[in-house]
């Protein structure tokens, strides 16, 4: 079974205006589905709506031709979500927060120690979340991705925060995704340099 | 008939029926309400004990009723905005919560004058039902009170459905509890087994007055609803239309 | 990704991960369980001030005080409930979850008891020592306690997952609950007066069970539906 995902007729109004409408995308194994658009342009809410997060005003998206809110576990069980919010509990250290994440995905069966190693983690594993920077943040959500067994990767602003060496991780990470088959819709507002095959929607 | 319903739930031909639905709601309705007015204060015998002090049972009695009606409209109309994602189910759940909640205020309000030479006091705790329309009226408030502090509407609809909902789960459960909790008020006279204990002279008119404020709530629930429709839907082309036809203005 | 079968996480470990997670995050910060407990013994301190020390005063008044300021102390916690996980984007990973979210919600709900319901019901006796109650009263009141707090944890979720990120959320929670949970205050407060006055507790403690019952039935998939629209 290959997978893939559609949408179709996808509108959006936030109050009176109208944030995009009848849009359309189609995405296979190994794609990758760019969102530009200046800020305020509805990328992050285009994205969210795939996810499921926003309700549309009209149009479906589909999950191997089974629109998303009829087969909501199938879905999230195929998808990983990164947004600007870290997601993770200050409070708790790095591993703890990443242990209670392994709850509620299937793990990829990657090791813990070495996908923390290669992203430059291993030395902060005990500390609490909120004692390390913004940066260092991004790059435990970048974990989460790597510890799930999903093929869809959706991020918003993946690079934000991230210093050169950082962007170029995520880079390499999206690349070897996307070479395994994977799939990922990304938002972002400068442009993403990966040599995959990419669909683009540009928003106003 | 499903053509018929699909039809009616599209805006702009609600919009239209509910026009020309208005008067066989709001005429039948004021005329019922008059005549229940009339013979109520002038013609009915005063009771026996009470005196005319009854005589508030024509505005008072109408008013719970509706004041529960209207809850039960807002709950079903606002399931079936959650579950069909209907927006006129949810244009009218808005519409009817500040209906609901003036016919609340209302029924306390004749209900606490009724006490004050019944009970010898304006407000009785002892008493269940008008302690049970009073948590109403918080369940009306709290409703309106979410509704508006959500800016976005149609995220607005669906939260304040949610509530609708568990309040209509809980609105017996309240009734009963403070039912069970003391017992003052008179017992029911119009339910009853082998047929209300009333003099028809009474009956006629409170049952007149009844039906007459339900017809007016139908009439005023169909304004708010056109209104609160044309509201949400002014982005649209149909209003767009027909304001530029009624007005006559060119663009 | 080409299994026969669809795998998902399971429903019950993700439950018990997700309280054992809030439950290591109290203790963290001891003050969101110790405030509404201050809170509760502060209010049942403040009424024997107001009207009085007069022994049989407090005996009456006392179950109708306690649980009002039981309940308004369940309700100062509420608010906190989702706010954290709203605020960081913890609630947004749950929602995009294969895990259904109302078995999260129903987590939240026995991690919000387990640290605002139950620590109610062992202090209770402390304060109903002071209002001069017998024993037997004093087991009536923890038994209604620990009932009908339950009810105001499944309740409240739904109120704080409808409120959670907006503005005066907190007076809002408040009007949303306060009025659905006349009925647990009513049988709870009564029930305990009931068994002073020397009458029979069963009637009442049946409706708080069966209420409980009810709210577990129901708040799991209200509260649910509520954080997804909440969340947008």
């Amino acid at each position: 079974m290959s997978i893939k995902l559609n949408g179709s007729g996808l509108t959006l109004y936030r109050g009176d205006r109208c944030l995009f409408k009848d849009l359309e995308f189609a995405l296979n194994p190994g794609e990758m589905l760019l969102l530009e658009g200046k800020n305020g342009s509805g990328k992050t809410s285009l994205l969210r709506a795939i996810a499921g997060l926003i309700e549309l005003e009209s149009g479906t998206v589909l999950w191997n031709d089974e629109p998303v809110e009829n087969e909501r576990q199938v879905f999230c069980n195929s998808m990983v979500w990164m947004s600007h919010k870290v997601g993770f509990k200050g409070d708790l250290t790095l591993v703890d927060n990443l242990r209670f994440e392994s709850s509620l995905r299937l793990p990829s069966g990657r090791e813990l120690d070495e996908v923390l190693r290669q992203l430059g983690l291993s030395r902060l594993k005990r500390l609490p979340l909120r004692s390390l920077s913004a940066g260092q943040q991004r790059r435990v959500a970048l974990a989460r991705m790597l510890l799930a067994a999903a093929p869809l990767w959706m991020m918003d602003e993946p690079a934000s925060n991230l210093d050169a060496e950082g962007r170029e991780l995520v880079g390499s990470l999206l690349a070897s995704h996307l070479g395994n088959g994977g799939m990922a819709i990304v938002a972002a507002h400068q442009d993403v340099e990966i040599d995959v095959p990419t669909h683009r929607i540009r928003l106003q | 008939m499903w053509k018929f319903f699909h039809k009616l739930a599209s805006p702009p031909h609600f919009y239209r029926i509910a026009e020309s639905l208005l008067p066989w709601f709001a005429i039948p309705g004021l005329l019922l309400i008059g005549y229940g007015a009339y013979a109520g204060l002038f013609v009915a015998p005063p009771d026996y004990q009470q005196g005319d002090a009854f005589r508030i049972i024509y505005v008072h009695v109408p008013a719970a009723y509706l004041s529960m009606m209207a809850y039960m409209v807002m709950a079903i109309s606002a399931g079936i905005g959650l579950i069909w994602r209907m927006k006129l189910a949810h244009a009218v759940s808005a519409a009817a919560a500040p209906l609901g909640a003036w016919f609340t205020f209302l029924a306390l309000a004749t209900g606490s004058i009724w006490g004050r030479p019944m009970w010898g006091t304006w407000w009785e705790w002892g008493d269940p039902r008008l302690t049970s329309e009073l948590v109403l009226l918080f369940l009306y408030f709290g409703y309106m009170a979410l509704r508006s502090a959500i800016e976005d509407t149609t995220k607005a609809d669906r939260a304040s459905a949610v509530l609708a909902l568990v309040g209509a789960v809980n609105v017996p459960i309240i009734h009963f509890s403070v039912e069970w909790w003391s017992s003052l008020h008179q017992g029911p006279t119009l339910v009853k087994k082998g047929g209300p204990a009333m003099d028809t002279a009474m009956l006629y008119p409170l049952l007149a007055m009844i039906f007459g404020f339900t017809l007016l709530f139908g009439a005023l629930l169909l304004r708010r609803v056109r209104t609160e429709v044309l509201y949400r839907e002014r982005r649209k082309r149909w209003v767009r239309d027909m304001i530029l036809a009624n007005t006559g203005a060119s663009k | 990704m080409n299994e026969p079968e669809q795998q998902y996480p399971g429903i019950a470990a993700a439950l018990g991960e997700l309280v054992k997670r809030d439950l290591s995050l109290v203790v963290k910060r001891p003050g969101d369980v110790l405030n509404p407990l201050f809170f509760f013994g502060m209010v049942a301190a403040l009424f024997p001030l107001a009207v009085g020390p007069a022994a049989e005063q407090l005996q009456f008044s006392g179950p109708g005080v306690l649980w009002v300021a039981a309940l308004l102390a369940a309700l100062l916690s509420l608010n906190s409930l989702f706010l954290a996980d709203f605020e960081d984007g913890s609630l947004e990973q749950l929602l995009v979850s294969p895990v259904p979210l109302s078995a999260m919600a129903l987590g939240k709900s026995i991690a919000h008891w387990l640290t605002s319901g139950l620590p109610l019901v062992i202090v209770s006796p402390v304060v109903a020592m002071t209002y001069q109650m017998s024993l037997a009263v004093t087991g009536v009141l923890m038994l209604t306690l620990l009932l009908g707090t339950v009810s105001l944890s499944l309740l409240g979720s739904i109120g704080a997952a409808l409120t959670v990120g907006l503005h005066r959320g907190t007076a809002l929670l408040s009007l949303l609950i306060l009025p659905l949970a006349m009925p647990v205050l009513i049988f709870g407060a009564r029930t305990v007066s009931l068994v002073a006055a020397g009458d029979g507790v069963a009637g009442g403690l049946y409706f708080l069970a069966a209420y409980a019952m009810l709210m577990i039935s129901i708040s799991p998939f209200a509260t649910a539906a509520a954080l997804r629209i909440s969340n947008e």
